[in-house]
């Protein structure tokens, strides 16, 4: 299975912008255990080259390997094979310029927002005034000016999620992973949220890592989808949606979007016309 | 409507288990010295109040020093065994084990190695309520979630940040639920070490009435007790509620 590549010659410009990041043949193998008597490939020879300021959504189903991958990329699950290279040097563990946002806000529920948001910058020893300013103002522009001394049981899903999206640009990171941070809110909430976080890709210019098995998400958040098939996971597509900026969602009804989605449907098998017609019962 | 139900049916529930003892007395006769009627507890109650509360102080500390006592050796040791995984293989399965094991039945044994002053008492109130303290500890310090784990060493925590600012505080619903069954056993175990030996005290008042065959004021002293107990009960439930916007969701 050769996986259809995407270079058009459109794409030229962007090729020549300096690799951000590198993935080179990223694999993840599980050992063999009392549950699975084989070892289990979760990863298989990923290789990718990342481009500053752009955001790459992972799309596939779950348990593709998706998530291990986003994981490897941040230096919180090692790879089995392969390496990755972040800004010039290897990544071999959490570090100061990468930040993650999780399927889960993972808020502590002991700590105001404003603790909360503040929290990574404690760990550094740079919880000072100027933090402080700074986590206010991110708490502004997501929205949550009045809401810094609430605790997160106070909150609803969206922002909570809100706030771990603060934590993580405190960190001013260079490369923000995004693990699904979307995928537990509702439709409109959801759609509140991927524009808020182009807003902030407009302000901040961060790489973004984005973890998504939804279709729409990931054509109407990314500068380049990387489709992954079921375990082990491979990338068997790569689309640049070459959409324009600014996006608003009256680009989810025009029909370059819609192509972008049926291109990506086929490539996780949900058209079954695309490529064997309808399918048989023989 | 609702609410008065909610503060009269309790009251209510009483007063006929009340009336039940008062009337199962007078109807079949019960001799006062095998069990007396309500009121004569309630009198013996009033009557001796003043040496019931000088008792029931002993008691009260006995059992309220045994529970820090508990506290202050458990908790450093449920930290050691939930942060080393040698100590952890080693004691903790002998933790658990020791669950099921009578602790009082060591009772004996610690009058003859302590006397029957408050040392033997504050040490079987410590012993009792010490187990459940390390395990529940242990448990919370051994469950923080994996999210936060993760999200610890995302932002590149040491050990010891992790630990005072996500493992431990995580874990304070387990201790919390650990001190609520402590500070029970720990009652529990004073009056213990007051009935094996001692000279005061609401088990030794208990064991003076008995011998007297003054059942209402064995009775009497039982409510002590029971009085002693639920008063330390609720300041831990009080604790808890204390923390309640400290944790939101994550109570158990």
């Amino acid at each position: 299975m050769a996986p259809a590549q995407n270079h058009s010659d459109g794409d030229a410009r962007v090729a020549e912008q300096a690799a951000f990041g590198r993935l080179i043949d990223v694999g993840k193998a599980f050992p063999p255990s009392t549950r699975h008597a084989d070892k289990i490939v979760a990863l298989a020879d990923v290789s990718y080259s990342l481009r500053r300021g752009e955001l790459v959504a992972l799309l596939g189903p779950s348990g593709c390997g998706k998530t291990t991958l986003l994981r490897i990329v941040g230096g919180l699950t090692r790879a089995s094979t392969g390496r990755v290279e972040i800004a010039g040097s290897e990544v071999v563990g959490p570090r100061a310029d990468f930040a993650f946002v999780f399927q889960s806000p993972t808020l502590l529920p002991w700590r105001s927002v404003l603790g909360n948001v503040l929290f990574p910058m404690e760990i550094r020893g740079r919880n000072d005034r100027t933090a402080r300013a700074r986590a206010l103002e991110q708490l502004q522009l997501v929205g949550l000016a009045g809401f810094a001394k609430s605790r997160p049981h106070q909150l609803s899903g969206g922002m909570k999620q809100r706030v771990a999206l603060c934590r993580a640009l405190i960190q001013s990171p260079a490369l923000l992973l995004m693990d699904e941070p979307f995928g537990a809110l509702d439709e409109l909430t959801r759609m509140e949220m991927q524009d808020l976080l182009l807003e902030i890709r407009r302000v901040t210019a961060a790489t973004v890592l984005f973890v998504t098995h939804s279709i729409s998400e990931a054509v109407y958040l990314a500068d380049e989808i990387l489709v992954f098939s079921a375990r082990p996971g491979r990338v068997i597509d790569r689309i640049r949606t070459g959409l324009p900026y600014p996006r608003t969602s009256e680009l989810r009804y025009t029909g370059a979007f819609t192509a972008l989605e049926r291109r990506a449907g086929a490539g996780l098998g949900v058209l079954h016309s695309a490529k064997h017609g309808m399918p048989s019962h023989a | 409507m609702h609410r008065f139900m909610r503060l009269s049916l309790p009251v209510v529930g009483v007063a006929a288990l009340l009336a039940l003892w008062h009337f199962y007395v007078v109807l079949f006769n019960v001799p006062t010295a095998v069990l007396p009627r309500p009121a004569a507890v309630l009198q013996s109650l009033v009557q001796n109040w003043r040496v019931i509360q000088a008792e029931g102080w002993i008691t009260l500390c006995a059992s309220l020093y045994g529970f820090l006592l508990a506290f202050a050796l458990g908790i450093p040791i449920a930290v050691a065994i939930s942060s080393s995984r040698i100590l952890n293989l080693m004691f903790y399965p002998l933790l658990i084990a020791t669950q099921s094991v009578p602790k009082v039945a060591l009772a004996p044994l610690i009058l003859i190695w302590l006397g029957t002053g408050l040392e033997s008492k504050l040490a079987i109130a410590g012993l009792v309520a010490f187990f459940p303290i390390v395990v529940d500890t242990a448990t919370g310090l051994r469950n923080t979630p994996a999210d936060l784990i993760d999200l610890a060493t995302s932002v590149r925590a040491n050990a010891f940040q992790t630990f005072c600012k996500i493992r431990f505080p995580a874990a304070l619903p387990f201790i919390i639920s650990g001190s609520k069954v402590a500070i029970t056993l720990a009652v529990i175990g004073a009056v213990i070490g007051e009935f094996i030996g001692s000279n005061e005290g609401l088990g030794n008042l208990m064991l003076v009435a008995n011998s007297q065959i003054n059942i209402p004021l064995a009775f009497a002293a039982l409510f002590g007790l029971a009085l002693i107990g639920i008063l330390l009960y609720s300041a831990v439930v009080a604790t808890e509620w204390a923390l309640r916007p400290w944790f939101g969701e994550i109570a158990h």
